[in-house]
């Protein structure tokens, strides 16, 4: 609501004001906890410091910024500059997944990590040129709302609530995972307790004064955020290159670890290890060719080992270690095989490291183009569906003015490119201190971080001894891509506020995506839902208290299902992007650029895209125990490769067949076409 | 209203500025993917090999250079053509 005093240009001076100082307010903070690091005060504390004082300043945000009126409940009362629409945007944008999930997936797969980087950038480019500008001239609350408006009619409402919602929900489950995750790492509370100490968070902000409330508080923690991530990098990259910007020297730094690569497939200590696991492998897949008879030749074995042992009167030890033998055989055939499964599973351990920077690897050119596909895939549908998730297109409702709209897609894609870019530089200094250093060293004197990470969770990190030489392989470590984000300050010997800036970083790019999806499923159920389907009579106040009481019931709902820990979340994630690039994206762009889309063409064309993608889900995905054969290779997660064109033709064969939409539609889609039009028909900003 | 033919104008020439930039768009994202391969064994630069380097960080800089110019000519177009917002300043 702007008052006649209100004036934009004071209000970006005085945002200014805030953020600089609250900028520096945080950095002093970290100074003093450094200082008090030093003079002794204890893990715990520092991490509890970290956890309650950010949560409590956005907390803090989130009460300043109350409200109950509609437009600032719902869009920030439209005024949000481009500049900070772009920093909150980013901090929506990034989720636990980018911040804690992306380094490591570029530790582990090297250039096929990229694909990921690539699309969930690129994607801004379409939003930037397709959608954007055109939703802002719209000017309405959401995006259910447009289609509605150039549809036309409930059906296509309803579809879109339904496609909001699910994508939103799919998402969100993930982000309070790692919200969950954080919380119980830093403080040593419990895994469910922390879901819900970080939810509390969650609903002061976004309860309190929806859109303009969560606004605030996710440039606060964009901040955050981009200083946890950098700090360490920074560090890393003075120690291995050199220069405090390693982002533009590494590939150096790459191309030593190239050879570091060449020395460790040739040592032949290496390669003594990955026969060990060729071998077990082997016998593991010889195992399940004939269980029945392996399992008994098995069982005979140790029993005969024992008893030969017992008949030669062999030393105490030699006969327990025997008699563990035998205890410990599986007690069916069906426990053998899930055993031998595993050893099977080994041959992946048997294999050389691949060069990181190597496009698409394979044994052959067929499984090489495979690869490539793959890789296209992944960034076909994260791309276009970065364009279709609502709670990104929504942000686009709050700012200005449509020229404000396309410098803020801008401003967006530049804070994310600061993240994006440092990851593969991330990835590549850790992988390059991990070879040098850790590999190759004994394990007499393995560093303090190696244990203490292996004793939190084997899955993150395990170091064995696997040939019994006491010196460690790259062969014999297994490290959870997780890992790398968390423990980088540890690796690199930083002091332990690092580690809980890193820790609190994280924190907030979890938040910070949970607020607004949770604000995009509350306001699809309460504003398209109820308002306009159920009751389009209710009071704006009204209106207001039920997305509130909503927001708070998807909230504990997501806490629900995260606490059942379901399983595969960046499957989950993978799907949500799919779902939206075969719904959202061909209706939202072709009513925009094709005034003949009609109401029937965008149902049709909407159920076709989603019905192809998710039968290719259905019918592919292994959870769902089908396991058709996949089109040209393709996997599952990429469905909306298929998705998106069919949604596309369908529009177009169906709208052809259908009559054209009425002129009021099409006078609707001239309005958003053009920032400013005199004499324009349609009002622009509905309350 | 009645859209005049300085209207069609304007949307023509949105339409083949979006045109362009999609284009470039697509040329720095998938058809470098495609000759990924190709392009890392021809040569490097700044050390990295030519792909890794345009997946990594160049096609990136070019994404937000495309928005930024985008947001530029957009803006100069609005005013040439009279659509503008006014200054809100």
């Amino acid at each position: 609501m702007s008052s006649p005093a209100f004036s934009q240009s004071n209000f970006n001076r005085q945002l200014k004001k805030y953020y600089t100082f609250y900028t520096g307010g945080f950095i002093a903070f970290l100074l003093a906890l450094a200082l008090a690091e030093q003079m002794g005060m204890s893990r715990a504390w520092i991490g509890y410091w970290f956890l309650f004082a950010t949560i409590g300043l956005y907390a803090g945000i989130g009460w300043m910024t109350r409200t109950t009126d509609v437009a600032e409940y719902y869009v920030a009362g439209r005024r949000v500059p481009s500049f900070f629409n772009g920093m909150a945007t980013g901090a929506d944008w990034m989720s636990a997944a980018s911040f804690i999930g992306m380094a490591g997936t570029l530790f582990l797969s090297g250039f096929d990590g990229l694909a990921w980087v690539m699309g969930w950038t690129g994607g801004f480019c379409l939003v930037a040129l397709f959608l954007a500008p055109y939703l802002r001239k719209f000017g309405q609350f959401t995006i259910p709302d447009f289609l509605a408006e150039r549809y036309g009619g409930n059906i296509v409402r309803f579809m879109g609530v339904i496609c909001a919602i699910t994508c939103s929900f799919v998402y969100v489950v993930a982000q309070i995972y790692g919200v969950g995750l954080i919380v119980s790492r830093m403080t040593g509370l419990e895994f469910g307790v922390g879901v819900f100490v970080g939810l509390a968070g969650i609903l002061v902000c976004a309860m309190l004064g929806g859109m303009r409330a969560v606004t605030w508080t996710q440039v606060a923690q964009y901040i955050v955020l981009i200083i946890a991530y950098m700090t360490p990098v920074v560090w890393l990259g003075v120690k291995h290159t050199g220069i405090p910007v390693p982002q533009f020297a590494y590939g150096y730094t790459l191309q030593k670890l190239g050879d570091v690569e060449k020395k460790i497939t040739a040592d032949p200590k290496e390669q003594e290890v990955r026969k060990i696991f060729a071998d077990r492998a082997a016998a593991g897949r010889a195992a399940l060719a004939a269980p029945e008879k392996s399992y008994a030749e098995g069982k005979a074995k140790v029993e005969q080992d024992l008893a030969k042992l017992k008949a030669a009167n062999a030393p105490a030890e030699k006969i327990a270690e025997a008699e563990r033998a035998v205890a410990a055989y599986p007690v069916n055939v069906n426990a053998a095989q899930v055993q031998w499964r595993r050893e099977a599973g080994l041959a992946a351990r048997a294999a050389p490291p691949r060069p990181h920077a190597e496009a698409f690897p394979g044994r052959d050119e067929a499984a090489r183009n495979t690869a490539r596909l793959n890789f296209i895939g992944i960034v076909f549908c994260m791309m276009f569906g970065t364009a279709a998730l609502p709670h990104i297109l929504m942000r686009y409702y709050t700012t200005p003015s449509v020229q404000e709209a396309r410098t803020s897609v801008f401003w967006s894609l530049v804070c994310i490119f600061l993240l994006y870019f440092t990851a593969p530089c991330l990835a590549v200094l850790a992988k390059y201190d991990m070879y040098t250093h850790l590999v190759g060293s004994s394990f007499a004197s393995l560093p303090a971080w190696a244990s203490a990470w292996a004793k939190v969770d084997p899955s993150l990190l395990s170091i064995v001894d696997i040939n019994k030489d006491g010196i460690v392989q790259l062969a014999e470590i297994v490290i959870g891509g997780d890992l790398i984000v968390l423990a980088t300050p540890e690796i690199a010997g930083l002091p332990y506020v690092v580690s809980g800036l890193v820790a609190a970083g994280g924190l907030a790019a979890a938040l910070s995506t949970a607020d607004g999806l949770l604000l995009t499923i509350a306001n699809a159920l309460a504003h398209d839902f109820y308002y306009k389907l159920i009751d389009p009579t209710a009071t704006t106040g009204r209106r207001v208290f039920l997305s509130k009481f909503l927001l708070v019931c998807a909230a504990i709902t997501a806490a629900y299902v995260t606490s059942l820990k379901p399983g595969d979340i960046l499957f989950l994630v993978g799907a949500a992007f799919s779902l939206g690039a075969s719904s959202f994206f061909p209706c939202l762009v072709m009513g925009i650029f094709w005034k003949r889309a009609s109401k029937w063409g965008a149902i049709i064309g909407m159920a076709a895209g989603l019905g192809i993608c998710v039968y290719y889900m259905v019918t592919r995905y292994p959870f769902f125990g089908i396991n058709m054969p996949l089109w040209f290779g393709l996997s599952p997660v990429s469905a909306g490769m298929f998705g998106l064109p069919v949604s596309m033709i369908t529009i177009y064969i169906v709208s052809w067949l259908t009559p054209e939409p009425p002129k009021e539609v099409q006078e609707l889609v001239e309005h958003v076409r053009y920032p400013n039009l005199v004499g324009d028909t349609v009002v622009s900003e509905a309350r | 209203m009645e859209l005049s033919a300085k209207h069609h104008e304007y949307w023509r020439k949105n339409l083949v500025i979006t045109a362009i930039l999609f284009v470039v768009w697509f040329v720095f994202t998938f058809v470098e993917i495609w000759f990924a391969r190709d392009l890392n064994s021809s040569m490097t630069f700044l050390g990295f090999p030519l792909a890794f380097y345009f997946s990594a960080q160049g096609s990136l800089a070019i994404y937000v250079a495309l928005i930024g110019i985008y947001a530029l000519i957009m803006r100069k177009l609005d005013k040439e053509y009279g659509v503008d917002e006014g200054d809100l300043e």
